[in-house]
């Protein structure tokens, strides 16, 4: 899957020619289907390098974690699937992240289709300020020609896949920020399907939400993953334990640790892991 | 040690509270006033006449300023038209692009210059600018000088209705793959309107007063405003020529014009507050 390698990735690679092992970051599987991988991934805040070197995969139709203390750099490590990042003055980028092998940081990446494909979920819900029902449409009529009655169709199948149908079914005309934080995040993941992506990436989607609605969320996750690859950031491990089936724990910027979830948490290669998912720091 | 007389502390205590708290009664009372005399010498100018006729010439019996109520309407709201689109879309560019940078610092600074500036001197460019190139007063050139003072007004305020909305709305727009105009117009905008629509209406507020910059544009005229190319009545100017005139019955005239404007300020200035209210609510 891994077509293409940039100079700059070439010329990090003389200047560091371990980089690549001193991440620890383990290849999947042979047979995985690669859908995201990060090469030699540096990001900047300004002057201050907040990654270094990330090598990731993210395996198709699987959900990672990411987990990691706060300030990790697992959240900056996400926005960069969607180059979310470049909505911010003097937040740099370099290396690459090969979404089915095209490297999507690069110029000729066209960005809106790019975020059509890789749908993002937010800490806090944030439902736009308009009815249920227009909150999925704007995504919808904004990537595709569509009549009415096909948009009723849409809106309905999205909602009823982020098992949202039943409670808003009689409220499609009432603001969204009507309501329930729980409902808000799921009426966010039904807008992000609704524009029929291929990625998932969540950030700490639920540590806004109370106990019941992130049980609802989390068994979401686990019926979404059949259709999407998800990529969910968690600062609850148990979280991590229950609905990944990789996980890769971040310290520093640096990815000290990635494998399969039941290998991470049981038996990890790393200290530092083994560390911070007793609970000894973070 | 000797512990400080109680007795004195509390003295000092009761004379700044009192000192203060008169200060506070004096501002009120100022203001209280200013309202109070306009609303007595003003009222009985108040009727029917007002509205709907034009002036009459001194010593006849009746006529009002309706001519002037219809240009200053039609002047602000031309000033509107002018101001207000260019003011929100810099305060657009302040907010949303130019974030920090030292070209938006700059645009910043301009503005607070520009909002600043005597509105005689906006009067007497404009004067330069556009009267003396088309050799004539008009209305036109009353509602360019009244939309400067409008702009940075606009655009300070905008920025800062839009910078309060929260980013996490903007990246969930844009992470739909909604271009950053389309997510501006349809989500930012959608969420910030009540603030919006407060700059816009405080921005109205603080021009309706302004007399120095129509004294050099739009002038006065004793009838109905037919064109903008024209001299164009207005109830600023209006004020002013008649205030100071010898006459009884236009003295009067000047006080209703000015109980008007006080009186929509007021309502404009309660109206946008309500707003910011409902907002926050």
């Amino acid at each position: 899957m891994i077509q293409t390698v940039t100079t700059e990735y070439q010329d990090q690679q003389r200047k560091r020619p371990f980089a690549l092992h001193s991440t620890k970051a383990q290849p999947l599987a042979e047979e995985t289907q690669i859908k995201i991988a990060t090469r030699g991934l540096n990001f900047y805040y300004d002057d201050q390098q907040a990654l270094f070197d990330n090598n990731l995969e993210i395996a198709a139709n699987q959900v990672t974690a990411i987990i990691g203390p706060s300030g990790c750099g697992k959240s900056t490590h996400l926005r960069t699937y969607n180059r979310i990042f470049e909505l911010y003055r003097g937040q740099r980028v370099s290396g690459e992240v090969l979404l089915d092998g095209q490297n999507i940081l690069d110029s000729s990446c066209d960005v809106l289709e790019l975020r059509r494909k890789v749908g993002m979920i937010f800490q806090k819900p944030t439902p736009f300020p308009m009815s249920v029902f227009d909150n999925i449409a704007y995504g919808l009529k904004q990537h595709y020609h569509i009549n009415r009655s096909e948009l009723r169709d849409r809106v309905e199948k999205a909602l009823q896949q982020a098992a949202l149908w039943d409670d808003v079914k009689d409220k499609l005309n009432q603001p969204g920020t009507a309501l329930s934080g729980g409902q808000q995040q799921r009426l966010c993941i039904a807008r992000a399907i609704a524009v029929e992506p291929e990625i998932l990436l969540m950030d700490e989607p639920t540590s806004a939400i109370d106990p019941v609605a992130t049980a609802r969320i989390e068994e979401l996750v686990d019926t979404l993953k059949e259709h999407y690859t998800i990529v969910i950031v968690t600062h609850n491990m148990q979280q991590a334990a229950r609905i990944s089936d990789y996980t890769a724990f971040f310290y520093k910027g640096e990815i000290i640790e990635f494998g399969a979830t039941d290998k991470i948490f049981t038996n990890p290669d790393n200290t530092k892991t083994q560390d911070y998912i007793t609970g000894r720091f973070g | 040690m000797r512990q400080r007389s109680l007795t004195y502390r509390r003295g000092i205590d009761l004379g700044i509270r009192l000192i203060s708290g008169l200060a506070a009664l004096f501002g009120v009372a100022m203001l209280g006033w200013i309202l109070s005399i306009v609303i007595l010498k003003g009222m009985p100018a108040i009727n029917w006449q007002f509205f709907t006729e034009l002036p009459a010439p001194p010593g006849m019996p009746g006529g009002g300023l309706a001519n002037a109520i219809l240009g200053t309407l039609l002047i602000t709201l031309l000033a509107v038209l002018m101001g207000v689109p260019i003011g929100l879309a810099a305060g657009v560019w302040l907010a949303e692009f130019g974030q920090q940078s030292k070209t938006a610092e700059a645009v910043r600074f301009a503005a607070n210059l520009l909002m600043g500036t005597p509105s005689i001197i906006i009067g007497v460019f404009v004067y330069v600018a556009i009267v003396m190139t088309t050799g004539h007063f008009s209305g036109i050139s009353g509602a360019v000088a009244l939309a400067i003072i409008m702009l940075p007004v606009v655009a300070r305020t905008a920025e800062d209705m839009l910078a309060l909305v929260p980013s996490a709305l903007r990246e969930a727009a844009l992470a739909l793959g909604v271009p950053r105009w389309k997510a501006t117009l349809g989500i930012v905008f959608r969420s910030a309107k009540a603030g919006l629509l407060t700059g816009i209406l405080l921005a109205v507020a603080r021009v309706s007063g302004e007399t120095a910059p129509l004294l050099f544009t739009s002038l006065n005229s004793p009838y109905w405003p037919e064109s903008f190319n024209e001299p164009t009545a207005n109830l600023t100017v209006t004020i002013f020529n008649y205030a100071m005139s010898p006459y009884e019955d236009w003295q009067t005239l000047a006080w209703g014009a000015s109980l008007l404007i006080a009186a929509s300020v007021l309502g404009t200035t309660v109206i946008s507050r309500g707003l910011l209210w409902y907002r926050s609510k």
